[in-house]
């Protein structure tokens, strides 16, 4: 816990009403959107100024306790999950554009913002802010660029890092430093800026954002394809990509995740298809209809049962929210969702999808498949009831294997939704030495006294006095006196 | 460090967990399976009207949930800031429409207020009031008088004796209320009318307690509409309030006593629906299958009534009505009452009657689905934060153009039409039944 002093401190710094030490409240920020992890901050913060925020990374280096910045807590890997000894510094009222330059077509905007709310605004000037996660209606712009997030649109225009031209960061010392510009190209000096995206909220905290804006695509045009076998679906994605063609989107469900979307979204959907492709292409109206035809007849030559094509943008568009409600649906068949996002070479689809249903079946435990088959981001999700303490270890187990094939396979443990405390454990498998280190020294150089959202991605290496423990029961007595021992260290 | 939620902790036993709280009875226990559909996602974040105001997870669904679960586990005690936040909530249940989960927020909120009043020491004040106002018609008679007098006179005394049993957050609009009937429906019209046109069936018209104080005409006009259509229409004079006010404060007692009142009264007219024009009664009336379910002599005859209850919007819509002749005359929106949208899934059907009768001067509300602040009582207990929610349905408004709001449900009419009073617009809020009848009254 922070002592009381501290809370005196933060109560001058922030004014009485911006700081929130209530247990309803500390509970109210305990989680994010990832499933089974939650624990209690000491306080939440509300900043109104770049300098306050300043001001609290110096008053927790010195009073050595924890920052956590959260937007809207959508996360799915946990990284705004509190730690002990925490403060949370709640930014989602920062929801301001601050400036849309149209010449350079470039927005600055604060790290509040609601993705969707700016992309509707950009979107009625004609101009395009591609990358669209899943929880685009709440999702802020600054949990985007620290999780360097992805979306539906990827396979086509990229994500959340291709679309940051710079920003005004907070770095863990109190420093505030600027990044980037309205410049195309910019060379000069290292790329400091892609190592803070992504960064998790563990490096510094975005305060302004500048982000590059496209032309909005003239029109575009969704399709369905209905499929008996998960194959078929497999088979569509490398034909298309070897067609040439590039959709927009190219998103795939399986059969138990199809049956929870049509139970909320009421689509008409066949409950008993085994998969579907949801496509779309976009960009000039000639193209697009050339491209649609032409994805149209691929599906079927590749064993899709039937194709649907969206009437117009607005059943496209109820088309694709309800691909975006998948994960939250699935709860819909049991109460706790365990969402990854296990990542592959596109070509090894097929079978990271084979594989995953044969180790549900090994484990006796329900796993609901989607996601954006165009980039080979899977998202498989166990569907299981916290409550059943042996089923959740069995689905932790089944993971386990999930992400080591992935890694076999030449993927990688998470596509989009960032490591912070869910995935910490495979960042072993999937990275040598070298890289492990020079990650831990880059977060002990910006941030000497560990004091920005730590425990997230990586550990640093505990410092010890003296000899270094070797028994089990030396071990056992100073992880016990450093919190809780499963966090292992590595 | 991260703690895994272990789901049961030490604390009171929840009693919902085996005894088929799936079926959704209302419990006096906040039920364990409901509380975990919820994923915390937070897809409910973007059209809680109550976050929107106070930017914090405390006042959002998911945030409430997460207190509910932390109460039903033993981690809080019921607290101010619970009971609070439980009844911040409008339970305008737009949470429950958005959310993919299917969690069905408007029990879990209503399940934690009656929670909270069972586990208080005395019945509360406002409870108690409630329960007098809404139990028989006497109470309302009486206010509604005085009330009649007040907007007339503005005479301080009655705001003295009103101020007694009502709380002070209505009668600071109260002159700017739309005026209280003179009369109320019930007490005009005959127990049962003929139609006007082939014969089709018999139906019976809930007037409601509040529709029929301040919109007596559109009870009318309901009437008239119906009969219009050919249906012989009864309007039971034993009805009494449907109880969804006492339901919603969490006194279920009080809500099952009246319950039981309607389906007598009801069942006695023969009728093969029961047609309500309120969005709040509708949805309430349909629930009363679950709210007596544990009754022995009344759950079947519960379910049957509910079975029978159709919304007016939805039941003309679905059995067909006689399109008006001419268009209106002014430009005309839809407002969605929540307990129609979000409680009973109702949209398409008045939206398909609106346009249908308003052709080429129909225009699209923006957050057409967002409260707009009325909820029942809300508007008196949390008269700022309702005032604030009605600010931005009047920009709106005021941003569509329409000199005509259609809405379905009697708070959401006066809570509008006060709006639009105060703010000097030019809009009139009106039922959709007295839109449709008006159309048909010119055509003769």
């Amino acid at each position: 816990m922070i002592t009381d002093g501290t809370k005196k401190r933060l109560r001058e710094l922030f004014g009485k009403t911006n700081c929130l030490d209530s247990m309803e409240d500390r509970i109210a920020y305990s989680y994010d959107g990832t499933a089974l992890l939650s624990s209690l901050p000491d306080a939440i913060v509300v900043p109104s100024s770049v300098d306050q925020i300043s001001r609290l990374m110096r008053l927790a280096n010195e009073e050595k306790f924890a920052v956590i910045p959260r937007g809207s807590g959508s996360g799915l890997s946990g990284g705004s999950i509190p730690s002990e000894n925490s403060v949370v510094l709640l930014m989602s009222r920062w929801d301001k554009v601050l400036e849309l330059d149209k010449n350079n077509l470039t927005a600055w905007v604060e790290p509040g913002l609601i993705t969707g709310k700016f992309q509707t605004l950009v979107e009625s000037h004609g101009l395009f802010y591609p990358p669209d996660p899943g929880s685009s209606q709440i999702c802020t712009l600054g949990g985007n660029v620290a999780e360097n997030a992805g979306g539906l649109r990827g396979l086509k225009y990229g994500v959340t890092k291709n679309y940051v031209l710079g920003f005004e960061v907070v770095l863990p010392t109190g420093e505030v430093m600027h990044i980037g510009g309205k410049n195309m190209k910019d060379v000069a000096g290292y790329n400091l800026k892609d190592v803070l995206i992504g960064s998790e909220g563990t490096l510094g905290i975005f305060t302004k954002i500048l982000l590059k804006l496209i032309p909005l695509p003239q029109t575009g045009r969704t399709l369905l394809g209905f499929y008996d076998s998960i194959a078929g679906a497999a088979e569509t994605v490398s034909a298309i990509t070897a067609a040439r063609i590039m959709p927009a989107m190219l998103e795939f469900l399986d059969n138990p995740t199809i049956r929870a979307v049509e139970d909320f979204a009421h689509l008409g959907l066949d409950k008993d298809t085994g998969a579907i492709l949801l496509v779309e292409v976009d960009g000039p109206r000639s193209a697009v209809e050339e491209d649609a035809a032409a994805i149209e007849k691929i599906c079927m030559r590749s064993g899709a049962k039937s194709v649907r094509l969206a009437k117009d943008e607005a059943e496209g568009m109820k088309l694709k929210t309800a691909r975006k409600s998948a994960f939250s649906a699935l709860a819909r068949i049991r109460p706790t969702t365990i969402l990854e996002d296990a990542t592959v070479p596109r070509s090894e689809l097929a079978t990271m999808v084979d594989f995953i249903n044969i180790t549900a079946k090994k484990h006796d435990i329900e796993i609901g498949t989607f996601g954006h088959a165009g980039d080979g981001n899977l998202h498989p999700t166990g569907l299981t009831d916290e409550r059943d303490r042996a089923e959740i270890a069995r689905v932790e187990s089944a993971f386990d294997e999930i992400f080591r094939k992935a890694v076999d396979l030449g993927g990688t443990i998470t596509g989009e939704h960032g490591v912070g405390l869910a995935k910490k454990k495979f960042m072993e498998s999937l990275y040598d030495t070298p890289f492990i280190k020079l990650m831990r020294q880059t977060k002990e150089m910006l941030d000497p006294n560990c004091v920005l959202n730590p425990g997230k991605i990586i550990s640093v290496s505990p410092r010890c006095e003296g000899a270094l423990p070797k028994s089990r029961e030396q071990i056992e007595r100073l992880t016990a006196k450093m919190g809780n021992p499963s966090e292992a260290y590595f | 460090m991260s703690r895994r939620y272990s789901g049961r902790h030490p604390g009171p036993k929840t009693g919902g967990i085996q005894s088929g709280a799936r079926s959704g009875e209302f419990h006096p226990e906040i039920s364990e399976d409901l509380l975990a559909q919820c994923m915390h996602c937070g897809l409910c974040l973007s059209v809680c009207p109550t976050y929107a105001l106070t930017g914090l997870e405390r006042s959002s669904p998911r945030g409430r949930i997460r207190l509910m679960k932390s109460v039903m586990d033993g981690m809080i005690p019921v607290t101010g800031t619970f009971e609070y936040e439980m009844n911040f909530c409008l339970d305008c249940q737009a949470c429950q429409t958005a959310c993919p989960a299917g969690v069905r927020y408007g029990e879990l909120v209503e399940s934690a207020r009656e929670f909270i009043q069972t586990n208080k020491k005395g019945i509360g004040l406002k409870r108690v009031l409630l329960r007098k106002f809404f139990m028989g018609r006497s109470g309302l008679r009486v206010v509604s008088a005085l009330l009649r007098v007040y907007q007339k006179t503005g005479f301080e005394k009655v705001v003295l004796i009103l101020a007694g049993v009502i709380p002070i957050g209505i009668l600071k609009r109260a002159r700017l209320l739309p005026k209280l009937s003179d009369k109320f429906a019930i007490d005009i019209l005959p127990e049962f009318l003929e139609p006007k046109s082939p014969a089709r069936g018999t139906l019976a018209v809930l007037t409601g307690c509040v529709m029929d104080a301040m919109y007596a005409d559109a009870n009318v006009d309901t009437v008239d509409v119906l009969r219009e259509n050919g249906w012989r229409v009864a309007v039971p004079h034993a009805q009494v309030c449907c109880g969804s006010v006492n339901g919603h404060a969490g006194d279920n007692e009080t809500a099952r006593a009246l319950a039981i009142k309607n389906i007598e009264a009801f069942e006695e007219t023969g009728a093969e629906y029961y047609i309500v024009n309120s969005a709040g009664c509708s949805a309430f009336l349909k629930e009363y299958g679950k709210l007596l379910a544990e009754n022995p002599h009344y759950s079947d005859r519960a379910k049957r009534f509910s079975g029978r209850v159709r919304e007016f919007s939805e039941f003309i819509y679905e059995t067909g009505y006689r399109k008006p002749k001419s268009k209106t005359e002014s430009t005309v929106t839809y407002h969605e009452a929540c307990h129609l949208v979000h409680t009973q899934r109702i949209s398409t059907q008045p939206r398909e009657i609106v346009k249908e009768i308003s052709g080429d001067s129909y225009r699209e509300l923006d957050e057409a689905t967002w409260c707009c602040g009325s909820a029942g009582i809300y508007n008196m207990v949390h008269y700022d934060e309702a005032a604030q929610l009605l600010d931005r349905k009047l920009e709106n408004i005021k941003r569509c153009g329409a000199h005509t709001v259609i809405a379905g449900n009697p708070g959401c009419l006066a809570q509008i039409a006060a709006g639009a009073k105060n703010g000097k617009m030019d809009v009139e809020v009106i039922h959709l039944a007295t839109a449709l009848n008006r159309l048909y009254k010119s055509e003769k």
